[in-house]
């Protein structure tokens, strides 16, 4: 019984890394670009929802402002950062150090418009109202990120596999120049997916900032907790980021209860480090192919 | 640039007359400096020169051998920390210094493994899952951090009767010499050249009789090594180590220090180390602001200057020296 608790409680924060991991295998996919502002930008998203809830906006107008506030940064970051930056031919790693250096900004920003002092969030769901059933505790706040976390996987399951425009994000991913000569504006898809990306950063940080304080940081760990879901998912596949940040929820939240409590955060980072040895595509991702 | 008629030409250090004058002014003003400047201007240099070391550690993996690596802090915690255990337990400082950046180096080893079947991004995730992993085990273990004071390092006692800052100022200013020279030599050795081809495009290297897992490992080797000595010379210098002396951000400022500089260039290396140690004094008022303009900084040089500090500096020699012609 003590195991199926630990469970629970692992899936709930799994949600979170699911949605974080989510948002970077959907940039790597179109992109092939691994998002190191991620975090941050997640965080801006939150913050500028907390500020703009402080202005006396009601809660859920609030949380959808943080979430295009979100959607808007990544646009920003896309047509005024990456876009020039590929225009002069930047490689990889130059693109990967301007998602960086645009992380920076944004952590600057938030430190001198939100201050380092801890703040709490105000929310609709406690995280002291519990409920039971057959033994089970869950408290509210986990149980609705849990469900967050569902509707948020269906709803880019059936955005992706259903609907034209995700059609259009398979093509440009799949291969960016066919899809540009077959009429697809892929600049477009791509700003699209940025922007998508980092509004479900934001709502991983709106549903995680009650749990925890506020503070500038707050989403590091979560941040590089998504990255090792979605490398132990496969970075280029959607459902293995999911798939992944719920199992890391879970074996994380196992290794605290049976191992111990203070190597719980570095079971992560213990977890990237054997599956990019043992099987670097991930769980559900492609195996590499490399031709000479 | 210029014409180079010999292998034993291209081995030399400085190839002209007048480059010698410039680098022996360049050397006296370097000597001469903590005499006729304010004791801070004095400990700005050192940390410049601590943190050379490891912007050139840093330099040989990401722009000489072109893998990304983000766990720098890591390890410049162990070299810190084994530095500091090791000096504890009153063994010579020098012995203790090499066996903080041996361990360091170790440690890179380790990290290095997985560089031989992953690049690039999964690299970078790889290497900074290692270092977030050594900085939390650090904070922890009271046992390995010294619990919460951190860990008190005896300084060394200056010798010719000099102040302590001139004489740490001399002392840092001899390592990252060594540490200049030691870069020089790497990279104009065939070990440099191995690097620059793994680079370039490492199947080619693999091609042409480059042993990639010999030469890979050696990378993250030596500049973990490098890493390693920073932190126990950081340690040394500060008097003390404590865990959060190597938080995240540590990996990121040195990973500045080589973009603003220029990849693959020593010199550049250490305009870097001048930069990133600069900029927070100068904003020591507004310190939120030190991100913004590290993150500013290396968009810009990004998109407009790749080469980094270094490469504007030829750009500009190139340009006198061919004017009035373009």
């Amino acid at each position: 019984m003590r195991i199926l608790q630990y469970t629970v409680t692992g899936l709930a924060s799994g949600s979170i890394y699911a949605l974080v991991a989510l948002g970077l295998s959907l940039i790597y996919r179109s992109n092939r670009i691994l998002n190191f502002g991620h975090g941050d930008m997640a965080t801006a998203g939150t913050f500028f929802a907390f500020i703009v809830a402080g202005l006396g906006i009601p809660l859920m107008g609030s949380f959808g402002l943080g979430l295009l506030f979100g959607f808007g940064i990544a646009l920003l970051f896309y047509f005024c950062a990456l876009v020039p930056a590929q225009r002069r031919n930047a490689n990889q790693l130059g693109q990967i150090i301007l998602t960086l250096g645009f992380g920076l900004i944004l952590q600057g920003g938030i430190i001198y418009f939100g201050g380092t002092e801890p703040k709490t969030f105000p929310f609709f769901l406690s995280d002291s109202k519990t409920y039971k059933t057959g033994g089970l505790i869950i408290d509210q706040l986990s149980l609705g990120t849990l469900l967050i976390g569902l509707l948020a996987s269906l709803f880019f399951y059936l955005l992706i596999q259903k609907t034209k425009i995700g059609l259009a994000m398979r093509a440009t991913s799949e291969n960016l120049t066919a899809a540009q000569t077959l009429g697809i504006p892929t600049r477009r898809i791509l700003a699209l997916s940025w922007g998508l990306a980092s509004a479900l950063g934001v709502l991983a940080g709106l549903f995680l900032a009650p749990a925890l304080l506020l503070d500038p940081f707050f989403m590091l760990e979560p941040f590089l907790k998504g990255f090792a879901a979605a490398i132990l998912g496969g970075l280029n596949s959607l459902p293995g980021a999911i798939v992944g940040g719920l199992i890391l929820g879970v074996a994380e939240s196992l290794a605290g209860a049976y191992i111990s409590v203070a190597f719980k955060n570095t079971f992560a980072f213990l977890v990237i480090i054997l599956v990019l040895l043992v099987r670097p595509e991930g769980l559900l991702g492609e195996e590499f192919k490399e031709r000479v | 640039m210029d014409l180079i008629e010999s292998y034993k030409e291209e081995l030399k250090l400085i190839r002209k007359p007048w480059t010698k004058f410039w680098v022996g002014l360049l050397i006296l003003f370097v000597l001469l400096l903590p005499w006729y400047s304010p004791e801070h201007v004095t400990h700005i240099c050192i940390i410049i020169f601590i943190y050379s070391i490891g912007a050139l550690g840093q330099n040989l993996l990401i722009g000489y051998t072109g893998q990304i690596s983000f766990g720098q802090n890591g390890l410049l915690a162990i070299g810190a920390f084994t530095f500091g255990h090791l000096v504890g337990h009153s063994i010579p400082w020098p012995l203790a210094m090499i066996s903080g950046g041996l361990a360091a180096g170790l440690f890179g080893l380790v990290v290095g493994f997985p560089s031989l079947r992953l690049k690039g991004p999964y690299l970078a995730i790889a290497t900074m899952g290692f270092g977030v992993a050594v900085y939390q085990t650090f904070v922890n273990s009271e046992t390995l951090s010294g619990g919460r004071m951190g860990l008190l390092i005896k300084k060394l006692t200056p010798v010719f009767s000099l102040s302590p800052t001139n004489f740490n100022y001399y002392f840092n200013l001899f390592m990252a010499a060594i540490f200049l020279l030691l870069t020089y030599n790497i990279v104009s050795s065939y070990m440099g050249r191995a690097f620059v081809a793994i680079r370039d495009n490492d199947i080619a290297a693999e091609v042409t009789g480059v042993n990639l897992v010999r030469y890979k490992l050696l990378a993250f080797f030596i500049s973990s090594f490098y890493t390693g000595i920073q932190g126990g010379l950081y340690a040394l210098f500060m008097g003390y180590v404590e865990p959060n002396m190597f938080t995240f951000m540590e990996s990121i400022t040195l990973f500045v220090a080589v973009i603003v500089g220029g990849l693959s260039s020593v010199e550049g290396a250490i305009l870097g180390a001048a930069f990133i140690v600069i900029v927070p004094q100068l904003l020591s008022q507004y310190k939120g602001l030190v991100p913004v303009v590290y993150g500013l900084t290396i968009m810009l040089i990004l998109i407009f200057e790749p080469m980094g500090l270094y490469g504007r500096w030829m750009k500009m020699r190139l340009y006198f020296r061919n004017w009035p012609f373009r």
